[in-house]
This record gives C-alpha cells, structure tokens and sequence, in this order.
C-alpha cells in the first residue's frame, strides 16, 4: 500500500514538472503557432541558474534565503525568452514552418553550448535545499518533504494559469489572438505585445520547470534535449495548444513513466512513445487539441 | 435520363441546415447555372457530390450508380470533376505540368516511379492540346503561381477538364477577375464543354453570365431549391426575382 | 492530334534537362572517380562520410523538398540499417557487404512501412513531432536493451569483405576504407543518385510535388495522398538505412546517439545547407556538413554553438542554401554578360 502511494506522489511529482514544461510549449503553440524545439534548453537553463544560485553564490545560507532565490531560474529562462522572441523568432512568422522549427533548431545547439560554456562540461547540483528539508515516513519508508514542494508548486501554477487566462483580461487578449491572429489584431491588440507575452510566460514555465527540479538532481547537459521529447510527447497527447491537455497529458504521462520504472524498466519510454502514438491513431488532435 | 440525381441530399453544420433534402438533377450535354445568394448552400453541394466531406444524410447517384460513398478518388474515377472558387493550382509547377500530372494521374500513370515522365510524348502532347484548347498555351512553361488571374482561373479549370470528366462543377469560374475577361472566359468554357459533348453545373454570382450561357438554371436558397427551369422560367418566376433577382438589380 | 512542333518540344524539353544533368554530372563524376588519388587518405575518408550522408539526406529530401514533409525521425531508419549490419556481425557472423546492404534493407522496409502507416496521415508539425517521437521509442530501445545492443557502448563492425570476397580489408585498415571501400561507396551512391533522379523526375515525383504544392486539388486530380505519401516515405526510409549500413563499417561502431533525434536534426541541418528545393542541394549539403563538422569538433568544444550559429545565419540570410544561391548568382551573371 505504501509503496503505491509512494508511487503516486512520484507520479505527481514528475507531472508537475512535466505539466510546466509542456505548458509552456503548448501555451507558445497555441498562441504563435511556432514549435520551439529549443523549448528544452530554457527549462535546462533555468535548472542551471537556479542551481548556480542555490548551490554555489549562497551556498550555506538558510533555507529561507535559499528558498527565496529557488525561482531565479524562472526569471532568467523569462527575461531569455523575451530577449529571443523579438530577435530570432519574429522574423520567421511570415516564413515557411520548415524555417521556423530550423532556427529553434539552431538555437537549441547554440544554448546547449552556451550552458556548457558557462557552468562547464561538469552536472551543477542545488541538493542543500533538499537536504533541509528533510524528509517524513510514507509507512516504514522515508519519502523527501522537498518533494511535496514541487508537487505544490506544479498546482499552485496550473490554478494560476488558469485564473490568469480565464479570469484576466490579459487573458482574453491572449486568447483571442491564439483564435484568430488576423482578426485580433484588426481589433486593435498589439499582437506583437501578445506574442512577446506568451513567449516569455512560456519560457517563465519551462524555466520554472528547471528551477524546481534541480533541487533533488543536478542540472546536467542534455537534460533540455530529452525533457523536450518528453514535453512533445505530453502535447501529442493533451493536444497541441491546449493547456488542459498539457496537464492531463503530463498526468498521463507522469503515471505511466512510474509505473514504467517500477515494472517494466526496460520499455518504460517506448511504453511512452508508442502511448502517444496510439493517442494520435485514434484522435489526431490529442486528447483536448482542436482538429 | 439523368447523369447526375441526389436524392434528399442533407448537410447540416451545427444548427445550420447548409443543405437541406435536395433533389437535384443534372442532364446529359447541358450547362446548368447553379445560383443563390452567399450562404444558400450551392458550394455546399457541390462540396458533396465531388466528394470533399460526405453528407448527413440522402443518396447521390451518379450514372444510376451510388456513388453517396465513395472516395474522391472513386467519383474522379465515375466521371466527376471539379474547379474551385478560390484557385486551387500546384503553383511551383508550370501550367503545362500542372495538366500533364493530371492526365498521369487520370491514366493510372504516377504510380510509375522509375520512369522518366518526360519520356511519354503523348501525355505531354495531350496536355499542349489542352492547354490550346484554353488558350493557355503560350503560358506552358511558366509557373502556375505566376500567370494572371483570370489565366489561373481557366487553368484552374483546364486541369478538371483534363481528367476527361462526364460531368465538371465549376466553382466561380469568373469570380475574381475584371468584368472584361468575364465573358471571354465564359465563352471558352463552355464551348469546350458543349464540343466535347460533357455536362457542366457552373456556380455563379454573375446574373448576366448566368442568362447567357446557361442551358438550365437551378436557383438555391437557404439550403433548398428554390425553383429550376429555363432561363426564361426563372426569369418570369416570382419567388426568385424577390430573394434573388431582386436583389441584383438594385446594385 | 501530336502535331511536330508539339512533339518536338518536348523531346527538347527532356534533351534540355539531361544535357544539364551533363553539364554537372559528368565532370563531378570524374572528379570522385580520381579522388582517392590525389587527396591524403584522411580527406578521401571523410568525402567517403560525406557521400554516404548525402545518399541519407538524398532520401530525406524525397520527403521534405519534393513531397513537403519535414521529418524529424530519419535518425531511426540511419540506426536501423547500422544496427541491422551490427547485430548480423554479432548475431549471423555474416561479414559479406552485401549481404549487409540486403539485411539493410529488409529492415528499413519493415521500420518505415510501420512508421509509414502511422505518420503519412499528418502533416506540418504533427508530422514533424511523430516521426520524432517515434524515432526516440528504436533510440530508447537501443538505449535500454544493452545485452543485445551493447547500450551506450555500442556494437563493433569489423571490416566487411566486398562483392564476395574480391576486396577484403585484411591489410591496413585505412588504406581499405580509402580505396576499396571508397569505390564501393560511390558506385552506390552514382547507383542512388540515378536512382533518385529517375524518382523525382518520374511520373509519381510529379504527383508527389502535386501534393506538396496543393494536398486538396491533388486529392481532386485523383491522386490518393496517403498512398502516395506513404510510398515516398518508404523510398526516403530506405535511402537513409542504406546510408546506416554503409556508413557503419567505417565507423567501426554503432551507439545509440545515431538513433537519436538531434541526429535527426544533423540530417534536416545538412539538406537544408545544401538547398532542400534542388536535387543537387541535399548532396553538396551532406558533404559540406560533414567537412564542416570535423573541423568545428577539431577547432572547438564548443562546436554545437558553431554549427547552431552557421543553421541560424543560413536560415535567415541563405534560405535556398549553397546550390540555391549558386544557381541564382549564376542566372545573375548570365543575364548580366
């Protein structure tokens, strides 16, 4: 019994995470209709500087302190994301997608050196705030109370977002315009504003993403690269441009890769993989996407 | 005898009947004008009988043949071909291309992978011949995506007309273009059409080009037939010069 | 109804594109045929990279320049056919390339057919992120099952003998890749490059450049697309898992990381370099990369920063690539003089 629920907080843990990452790429989609395969490395780049901030500039303060510095990493993946967006991706909006997803291709092997370039070829670690946090018992087993943060933190966002989206006029512009660019912008929103927005609150959620993690493992290179399959996989599907899909997707997802891990470990991605072919088989557009 | 018969043919997009139980007809060797204000619903059947979605509901029987299942492809295959309102072209392809694919396609020849397309004369004789036929012929070589407007609209149409069709919908033919290249539009159409002994349902929005080279008129609105007959009888009928017509006149 | 003049254009429309295919093709032939030659043997290797690469980018450009389908999975079908001649090595013994080549093949067949059936219903990015996702499920296989794969270690090939045991390589081991294997290698790439232009100017090229132009009106010329789709994704498949087995005897070895869909990446990279709307551009486009690379990886760690800066200046300032740009400047100067 304990072992189970011992699964499901893991379960709940990975999807947290999961859900910041894939929602963001899928808010980016459903607003800019651009696939950002370089989504990864902004969630891999917020692992670092977290981790580079945790870990190593107030390493050995209290946890307080450290806990106030956790979401560095969302801010800097954010302020990235609205440097990028103007620069290297505006350009393309008029292009063919072929181009679009080759410049977030480049981009994805240029922020990849870059975090290399930066901390170094050697993983980054946070662990002191997991540490401090200790740890309670699930049964006769001990379980990291870190843990349950992360789990929180993925709520507490995914309840954000969407008072943010629905509830919000920012939120009414932001969707009028993933409706009907054209239109939206005949009605005199700024969508270039619009797009700026969406791709930095994007960023800020993948960002978050790598902030959070990075306390219970290191940052390491590569970790971008193969997060970012992982969030495709929970869009095809949630559907792409959906959040409801992003987070039922990463639920999904979440569930099926403990189980993996618990009982069959050899096949657990390929378990993924061919889940999120099976879901496009029987309903192309994902669980919540628009056909 | 008809070529073409749906019978109570229905369409529904949500709550909009866009087509509602139509029986529609059309005969051997004639050109029908299919007319009715935006939204009455004759794209819509269109859309239907060539077989872009399938219906809600009703039979479409084309040469006494069921044909309300059957795949693109399959109706292609009966005898049906269509233009589109909004051109419709393979526009990095030279309009002698854009002919040529058709006539390979419509004679089973592209599933051919290892052989030079160039190398089958008659197939790009057949296509010149065509691109003549339209008076196209001095924009062979050039990108379809390049010629003017109302060459993409014949083109348009040439490339249905290549797949030898029984029965060809045209989409607008002149929908587009200045006032001017209307008629000499018109004229090649339909003089292709009626030499080549085929049938043609043209939907139009023009009512002068309606009445002067049509054969029948078939007039919808909001998803239902509203009269059909001559184009004396549509013009002496009251239903049509009220919703239709009448509107027509006054801009 | 074939009157001459029509009859005639079109005998000199195909006499126009073969005498240009002349024009490039042969001196280029001649050149790879005396290379070996007149290069070190280090630089006769890497052109040997280069061109099984291109016969992989040849097939990946099936489906991106001529059907309009980018696809971020032909890591997969690369790995099948160096995984299938790895573990034929491990498993059969077999040390015959053509067997290799054959069991190549077979297996890329079946992969893509599999692939095929589940990706040719989508296009645009859902293409794009299947072929992906699908790829990443051979790569985690290969990843995970390491007592039949070797897993990150990967699986050796020795040297393989050619056309029966004619050439074996049991003298220096550089000295065989460099010449016999070298003329190996190009024969079959002159065999695909053929192969492939028959393909593209065939009467199935056409339809499937009708499709990519216009899906809909294609559909109503009477092409059925999926059909369509699905043979030019097994011709693309079947390229580039040759490319695998050959390019897997001169690696000596096989890991993972060519399963992997930023090797995937590498091959959309290099199609692109070369100008993925010519026939040409994804050949000159494989070799340069590869040369490209090399050296970036010999200059630099960071490397990847290199390569992602040239994609990024390439896409926004060279679109068309070096053969699309070469083509252009070379009309420019025509008109001009």
């Amino acid at each position: 019994m304990e072992v189970l629920l011992i699964h499901l907080v893991n379960a709940l843990l990975y999807a947290s995470v999961l859900f910041l990452i894939a929602g963001g790429l899928s808010l980016i989609y459903g607003v800019m209709r651009i696939v950002n395969l370089a989504h990864g490395n902004l969630y891999a780049f917020g692992a670092y500087v977290t981790a580079w901030a945790i870990g190593g500039v107030a390493a050995g303060a209290p946890s307080s302190l450290l806990l106030v510095l956790l979401p560095a990493g969302a801010f800097a993946a954010a302020v990235l994301g609205a440097a990028l967006e103007p620069t290297l991706l505006r350009p393309f909006y008029k292009r063919a997608e072929e181009y679009q997803l080759l410049v977030t291709f480049g981009l994805l092997m240029i922020l990849e050196d870059l975090l290399r370039f930066i901390w170094g070829p050697y993983p980054l670690s946070a662990s002191e705030l997991f540490e401090n946090f200790g740890s309670l018992t699930i049964g006769d087993s001990l379980y990291p109370t870190y843990n349950f943060l992360v789990i929180g933190v993925g709520i507490v966002a995914a309840v954000f977002l969407w008072a943010f989206i629905y509830k919000t006029r920012f939120g009414v512009v932001l969707r009028a315009t993933s409706q009907n660019m054209r239109m939206a912008s005949a009605l005199g929103v700024n969508v270039n504003r619009v797009y700026v927005q969406a791709f930095t609150l994007g960023c800020f959620m993948a960002g978050l993403g790598g902030a959070i993690v990075v306390p219970g493992q290191s940052a390491v290179l590569g970790m971008g690269v193969d997060a970012l399959v992982l969030a495709f996989i929970v869009v095809v599907i949630g559907g792409l441009g959906s959040l409801e899909g992003a987070l039922v997707g990463a639920l999904i997802v979440g569930v099926v890769r403990e189980a993996g891990i618990a009982w069959f470990p050899e096949i657990e991605l390929a378990v993924l993989y061919l889940a999120a072919a099976i879901v496009l088989l029987v309903r192309p557009a994902g669980l919540f996407g628009r056909p | 005898m008809s070529l073409l018969v749906t019978k109570e043919l229905v369409k529904y997009f949500g709550d909009t009947h866009a087509v509602d139980h139509v029986n529609f007809t059309v005969k051997h060797r004639e050109v029908l004008a299919l007319i009715g204000s935006n939204g009455a619903g004759k794209t819509t059947l269109v859309n239907l009988i060539s077989g872009l979605f399938p219906p809600d509901g009703g039979q479409i029987l084309f040469r006494d043949r069921d044909v309300t299942h059957e795949s693109v492809h399959g109706r292609i295959e009966a005898g049906i071909a269509r233009s589109f309102q909004l051109v419709n072209l393979f526009d990095q392809l030279s309009a002698l291309d854009n002919i040529a694919l058709t006539i390979f396609s419509r004679d089973h020849k592209t599933k051919k992978l290892v052989s030079l397309a160039s190398a089958d004369g008659a197939v790009w004789d057949e296509a010149y011949e065509v691109l003549r036929l339209f008076g196209l012929d001095a924009k062979a070589r050039m990108l379809a995506g390049g010629v003017s407007q109302g060459e993409r609209k014949l083109l348009d149409v040439a490339v249905a007309y290549a797949l030898k069709p029984k029965l060809l919908f045209l989409d607008e033919p002149t929908s587009g273009v200045s006032t001017r290249e209307k008629a000499p539009i018109m004229d090649t159409v339909t003089s292709v059409v009626r030499s080549m002994g085929i049938s043609a349902a043209i939907i139009e929005h023009d009512m002068d080009v309606v009445f002067n080279y049509s054969d029948r008129i078939v007039a919808m609105h909001q998803g239902t037939i509203l009269a059909d007959g001559t184009p004396d009888e549509i013009r002496r009928n009251e239903a049509v010069r009220t919703t239709l017509i009448g509107t027509a006149d006054a801009h | 109804m074939s009157t001459p003049a029509v009859a005639a254009s079109a005998i000199a429309r195909e006499a126009g594109s073969l005498r240009h295919v002349f024009r490039w093709a042969l001196p280029v032939a001649v050149i790879l045929l005396v290379v070996p030659w007149i290069v070190p043997q280090y630089t006769a290797i890497l052109l040997t990279y280069g061109l099984i690469m291109a016969i992989g980018a040849l097939g990946f450009n099936l489906l991106l320049g001529y059907t309009g389908l980018l696809s971020f999975g032909h890591s997969a079908y690369f790995g099948v056919g160096a995984y299938v001649v790895a573990l034929m090595v491990k498993y059969l013994r077999v040390g015959s390339m053509e067997l290799f080549l054959l069991g190549a093949i077979v297996g890329s067949v079946i992969v893509t057919a599999v692939f095929g059936f589940v990706c040719v219903r989508y296009t645009r990015i859902f293409f794009g992120i299947l072929t992906l996702a699908l790829s990443q499920v051979l790569w985690s296989l290969a990843f995970k099952f390491f007592w039949v794969t070797g897993g990150t270690d990967g699986l050796r090939v020795p040297t393989p003998s050619l056309l029966a045991g004619l050439a074996t390589g049991t003298g220096d081991k550089t000295d065989f890749m460099s010449h016999a294997y070298y003329y190996y290698v190009l024969v079959i790439f002159f065999a695909c490059v053929v192969l492939m232009w028959v393909i593209v100017n065939s009467p199935f090229g056409k339809a499937l450049q009708a499709i990519r132009d216009n899906e809909t009106r294609a559909e109503f010329v009477g092409v059925q697309i999926w059909r369509y789709r699905f043979v030019a994704f097994l011709v693309s498949g079947v390229f580039t898992g040759l490319a695998g087995a050959l390019w897997v005897p001169l690696n000596g070895l096989t890991t993972p990381d060519i399963m992997h869909w930023t090797f995937s990446g590498e091959i959309v990279f290099m199609t692109v370099l070369g100008g993925f709307r010519s026939f040409a551009g994804p050949i000159v486009g494989a070799i340069v990369f590869n040369y490209l690379k090399t050296y970036a990886v010999g200059y630099t760690v960071y490397w990847q920063l290199l390569l992602g800066a040239v994609l990024v200046a390439l896409v926004v300032s060279l679109p068309t690539g070096i053969v699309g740009t070469a083509e252009r400047l070379a009309a420019r100067w025509k008109k001009g003089g």
